[in-house]
């Protein structure tokens, strides 16, 4: 039989007994949003634990440093090894930057800014830890939820608060964003005898050949947000800081790092302006590792996180099995529920059947009617049962909101739909509906015509 | 007049049965030759093995042993997906009661062979209207069968059984749930079809004067067995 024709009777068969067929194919449309609502869910708090990790930068992110300068391993046995190297430790300087930024997969690379300092708020003194937050980081979800705006330009005098400290500042923290605040900090001035160089670049190396002299100076920062995370910009420093700005301003300021007296002790090739670090971002956390790779065979030591983030994929990979076998338990339910309304479709229409053998149907036109047919209520009910899925997962992410918003938290998307979710769901209905379609089918496809025939 | 073309030619055709531990013979050691363009009549009483007989001539049940040659072709050795062939493209067949699709009108009933023979849609519209007119039917297109008479409803049957222009025509009782008047119609239609449409026609029925009256033979069966067969009476009642 045509195929068209074969559809024409499938739907006409199961128009015909409407009220059954649809509550079939209700009972695959429960399986399927089961399903669908267990693995949306599982989708959606994984969506939810990679936002947060990649907010916090630690997943996508390899710190770059030289290989002399790996921070915390300058003991003794490194240092022997150095001297053991026949050949001179590359160092990471603005040419090294461009290299790595070319490298695949890479978002951006940026030297991190990151100074203990003092702010001065209404005249009285802070202490924090400021650090220079790129551009990128707008949009990286760090400042989801910020109360205030973002900065307005890359070179912008302004500041972002981290809540614990704006609390620090004032108990009205909503009151703080549009206030000054004083940025007091040591400038670093390389001595004479590299003053140019040290005045051509803006990013901040670490100073000239001769070493570097310090000058308190004060910048005025306007307040224009305060956020609730802590976005850590990678893993480097010490804790995180709370008083953020950005990134280009955080180098012109030239301040001096933790690291610098170790550098200027340790760098001998002083006329080079050379970062003591970058961090670079790769596109997503799976690209991290050879990029950290390619990163190392350029001669420098990298570091990332990467281990955490291969086991938290392990977890969420085996978390999506465990709800996919409790969704799929509605759904093998609902099979049954197809096996039954086939063999009894069989029963009905046993004299039917022995009518279109007796008119030319082959035993294969007979079983490809009952495929088609459950096909069908496979089809419909992966549809009904994907829309009832998403429902599912809307209804649970309204009432965590809900809950979210009385303990005055963000709102989050708890579950999510995407289309590979949808169209595997719709495709696994159908495959499992066949499934179910196999026995009554090839029952059907065997039935004696002239014994279907004598059936009243 | 038949010609001497053979359409159907059995040759010592058995069918038994294993009911528990005793064997039927519904079909015992039949051999039996139509023309093409026959008229037969098969005759007997309930149980003689007449249907079954017609049923293997139809391709809808196998014969334990014997063959059934159907224009040159053994159908005794045909695979399933030939014999349903073979019962699509050669054979035509009418029921005792009918046997049509309540759900579905006069013209999609007629139109189902035409589906099951996968011919061209382009065409089907024409040779169902075709099939109707030779029924005398063309009025009731789209009418349900439960809203025709008995009569209507073997004309229908008898369309959708002329639809894909078979050459052999097996009618099981076709006037067995019909009324005298509209049992002589009907096998009027049945040799006028045998007439224009040069169809071969067996026709299983225990009517003996309506088969004396329609068919050119008799083919008489009795337990299983051929008894006799003879030329019919048809041209004196005329």
């Amino acid at each position: 039989m045509k195929t068209r024709d074969l559809t024409d009777l499938a739907l006409r068969n199961l128009r015909e007994a409407i009220l059954r067929n649809a509550l079939t194919t209700l009972g695959v449309a429960v399986g399927v949003a089961s399903l669908v609502a267990m693995l949306s869910l599982g989708v959606g708090l994984q969506e939810l634990a990679s936002k947060r990790l990649s907010q916090s930068g630690l997943f996508d992110t390899v710190i770059v440093t030289p290989k002399n300068n790996l921070r915390g391993m300058g003991g003794p046995a490194r240092r022997e090894a150095e001297a053991d190297s026949e050949k001179p430790p590359r160092a990471l300087d603005e040419e090294a930057r461009h290299e790595i930024e070319k490298l695949p997969n890479v978002i951006e690379v940026y030297p991190q800014v990151r100074f203990f300092t003092e702010v001065r708020f209404h005249s009285k003194p802070f202490a924090t830890v400021v650090a220079g937050m790129p551009e990128s980081s707008k949009n990286s979800g760090s400042f989801d939820g910020i109360e205030g705006n973002f900065f307005s330009s890359p070179t912008a005098d302004e500041a972002i608060l981290q809540i614990e400290f704006a609390k620090e500042l004032s108990s009205d923290t909503r009151s703080l964003v549009g206030q000054d605040l004083a940025l007091r900090y040591a400038e670093r001035q390389a001595l004479p005898a590299s003053s140019d160089d040290a005045a051509t670049n803006s990013s901040d190396p670490a100073a000239g050949g001769g070493g570097f002299s310090v000058v308190p100076k004060e910048l005025h920062l306007k307040i224009v947000g305060i956020v609730e995370t802590e976005p850590a910009q990678g893993f480097g420093g010490y804790g995180n800081a709370r008083l953020l700005i950005p990134l280009r301003t955080a180098s012109t300021l030239r301040a001096a790092q933790v690291n610098d007296l170790r550098d200027i002790v340790r760098d001998s090739s002083a006329s080079k302006i050379t970062y003591p670090n970058l961090s670079v971002r790769a596109k997503s956390p799976s690209l991290v590792e050879p990029l950290e790779l390619a990163i190392k065979s350029m001669g420098f030591s990298a570091f990332s996180l990467l281990d955490a983030s291969k086991s938290l994929r392990t977890f969420f990979s085996v978390f999506d099995l465990l709800l996919g076998i409790f969704g799929s338990l509605a759904l093998a339910v609902a099979t049954l529920g197809i096996v039954n309304t086939l063999v009894m479709a069989i029963l009905e229409r046993r004299r039917e059947i022995g009518v279109l053998k007796a008119l030319g149907a082959a035993d294969s036109d007979v079983r490809q009617l009952f495929f088609v047919e459950a096909g069908v209520m496979g089809f419909l009910g992966g549809i009904f049962g994907v829309l009832f899925g998403w429902l599912i997962g809307r209804a649970l992410t309204f009432g965590t909101n809900v809950y979210l918003k009385r303990q005055n938290l963000n709102p989050i998307e708890l579950s999510s739909v995407p289309w590979w979710l949808i169209l595997s769901a719709i495709a696994f209905a159908i495959l499992v509906s066949l499934a179910a379609g196999l026995y009554p089918a090839s029952r059907a496809a065997q039935l004696n015509p002239v014994d279907a025939l004598r059936y009243e | 007049m038949p010609n001497s073309q053979p359409a159907i030619q059995l040759d010592r055709l058995s069918r038994h049965y294993t009911m528990g531990e005793t064997s039927v013979r519904a079909v015992d050691n039949v051999s039996l030759r139509v023309a093409s363009n026959e008229f037969l009549a098969l005759l007997g009483s309930s149980g003689s093995g007449k249907s079954t007989l017609l049923n293997l001539i139809a391709g809808l049940d196998r014969p334990s042993s014997g063959s059934i040659i159907a224009y040159g072709t053994n159908i005794a050795t045909l695979s399933s997906l030939a014999l349903a062939r073979y019962r699509s493209n050669t054979i035509g067949m009418i029921f005792q009661s009918f046997h049509l699709l309540p759900r579905m009108t006069l013209e999609e009933n007629v139109e189902l062979p035409l589906r099951l023979a996968e011919v061209d849609y382009a065409d089907r519209s024409a040779r169902v209207r075709e099939a109707l007119e030779r029924v005398r039917l063309t009025h009731r297109f789209g009418h349900r069968p439960t809203e025709l008479s008995g009569g209507e409803q073997q004309r229908v049957a008898i369309a959708r059984a002329i639809v894909n222009r078979p050459k052999i025509l097996l009618a099981d009782e076709p006037t067995g749930n019909l009324d005298s008047a509209t049992g002589e119609s009907i096998l009027n239609l049945l040799c006028e079809l045998q007439r224009t449409l040069g169809t071969t026609i067996i026709m299983v029925t225990h009517e003996r004067p309506l088969a004396e009256r329609f068919a050119d033979r008799l083919a008489i069966m009795g337990d299983g067995k051929l008894l006799s067969t003879s030329a019919a009476v048809k041209e004196q009642v005329q």
